[in-house]
């Protein structure tokens, strides 16, 4: 993989069509500052790399799901054994993006980040609980409380998931009364699941800007400050350049 | 910059992620040695709901009640009065062809069983009524070679079969209705096999041909690796109350 060319920091945006005007309008206002330096690297080619293939996979999965489950797509689609390969192979495939990911030292380092909570995420919280949306009361790190939560309900979840699913896929792996069980957790589950993954995607949908960040891996500095404030963005380039220069071969 | 982690300041706390990644494998666990009594509680809970539900909403819920529609083709052409035929053939002394009028006129068994799917969804007490098959084939006359039956859909692809005795119960139909209405395509009208006392994938939807054969040919789930032979709580690894 070569070193994506928004490094070379200076390079005009490509993506303004697709946010419609707004997006190019704030394009310009950036190519008016000196120097470009506005923007700031999130995201490792392979950390997107890692989401991308993610999403293909989980997407694909829960699609299949949709097929094999709602009796309108059932009608619809049909083609029974299509789909229920369709399904377990991409259930089965889908941790394994973050898996073969724990090869990259900036993926590695935004688990660490996502992992840990600190009493800023607390604070974070509560006022979500409360419904406060003030900028003071939400202080967040490179990744928000909600964020921490949400990549680790998912992480479990995909997981409960895969071992439910291969107890039904394997029916002879254990006796018929696992295998109901079994079928009872991945139903209610996947229920569970659908509906925080509409909410990631809805929270995505809202924010261009963090969207734009996962797929070009920068954001605007000012975006940086406003939504992640206590995200100290010179270290994240700091793990970028180290896994960069890995890459070519004089690193790690 | 914290050396190990190479997540600076933002790395450190509670490791909250991991404890609720383990959390999530638990109450996984916990759930599946639970389900047994909590299905039985849901489903107690949710047929009541679904029973004064005019949205259709419980349905789309897990368990939520009823049947599930399930094609292997990714289209299956309607057939009415009209279009509709049913074939006897294979080994019998008089092949034939019977339109949907033919059936209605010939006399009628009605049964009111559970239905069990091999996936686990089971519906009680449905009636389903229609043609004994043992009718169609002492009319049809089958020959002394003859060891079973084989059905063919036309949705083009699935296929069924029976031995000549589980063929000769009493408690296997040709349906050409369900729960007193006339058999709805998404059911597999107008006309389906009813296997009352196995499990569900036996009664083969859209029928369209019955031959008589010298031996068992594997139906299209059976070639999967379903079991042939499908007694309710007998077969497939499964222990079900049986249906009949």
């Amino acid at each position: 993989m070569t070193p994506p060319p928004e490094r070379t920091a200076a390079r005009p945006p490509r993506d303004g069509e697709r946010d419609g005007g707004r997006a190019a309008e704030r394009d310009e206002e950036r190519a008016g500052q000196p120097g470009g330096g506005s923007r700031v690297l999130r995201f490792s080619p392979a950390e997107r790399w890692i989401h991308r293939t993610t999403a293909l996979l989980l997407g694909a999965c829960v699609l299949s799901a949709a097929c094999l489950y709602l009796p309108a797509l059932a009608e619809l689609v049909g083609r029974r054994a299509l789909v229920v390969t369709v399904h377990e192979w991409t259930g089965i495939l889908t941790p394994l993006p973050a898996l073969l990911g724990l090869a990259s030292r900036a993926f590695r380092a935004d688990l660490t980040r996502l992992n840990r909570f600190g009493p800023h995420d607390r604070r974070w919280l509560r006022a979500a609980l409360r419904r406060d949306h003030r900028r003071q009361e939400r202080p967040a790190g490179k990744f928000n409380a909600g964020q921490k939560l949400y990549a680790g309900y998912l992480a479990g979840a995909v997981l409960v998931m895969a071992g439910t699913g291969l107890l039904m896929w394997f029916t002879g792996l254990a006796p018929l009364v696992w295998r109901t069980s079994a079928t009872f957790v991945h139903d209610w589950l996947a229920l569970a699941i659908g509906i925080v993954l509409l909410g990631h995607i809805g929270k995505a949908l809202a924010d261009p800007e963090a969207r734009r960040g996962m797929r070009t891996g920068r954001v605007e500095r000012a975006w940086a400050a406003r939504e992640h404030p206590l995200w100290r963005t010179d270290e994240s380039t700091g793990d970028a350049a180290e896994e960069d220069a890995g890459k070519t071969g004089d690193g790690h | 910059m914290d050396p190990n982690t190479g997540a600076g300041p933002d790395g450190h706390g509670t490791p909250v992620g991991r404890r609720l990644v383990l959390g999530m494998l638990g109450l996984g666990a916990g759930a599946m040695a639970a389900a047994p009594w909590l299905q039985d509680r849901l489903e107690t809970a949710l047929g009541a709901v679904a029973d004064k539900d005019p949205t259709g909403v419980t349905g789309l819920l897990p368990n939520g009640g009823g049947f599930r529609y399930y094609s292997v083709t990714s289209s299956v052409p309607p057939k009415d009065a009209g279009s509709y035929r049913l074939t006897v053939g294979g080994l019998v002394d008089r092949p034939g062809a019977y339109r949907l009028a033919d059936l209605r006129a010939l006399p009628q068994t009605r049964l009111v069983r559970d239905v069990q799917c091999v996936t686990g969804w089971r519906v009680p007490e449905t009636p389903f009524e229609g043609v004994r098959l043992s009718t169609l084939l002492d009319a049809a006359g089958v020959r002394r070679e003859a060891r079973a039956v084989r059905f063919t859909c036309f949705d083009g692809a699935y296929s069924e079969s029976l031995t000549l005795d589980q063929a000769r119960r009493p408690d296997v139909l040709v349906a050409l209705k369900l729960r007193d209405e006339p058999l709805g395509h998404s059911h597999g009208g107008p006309v389906r096999l009813y296997v009352a006392p196995m499990y569900f994938y036996k009664s083969a939807k859209w029928l369209s041909g019955i031959t008589v054969t010298d031996e068992v040919r594997p139906g299209y789930w059976e070639e999967r690796g379903y079991d042939v032979d499908a007694w309710v709580g007998r077969s497939n690894g499964r222990d079900d109350d049986p249906t009949a």
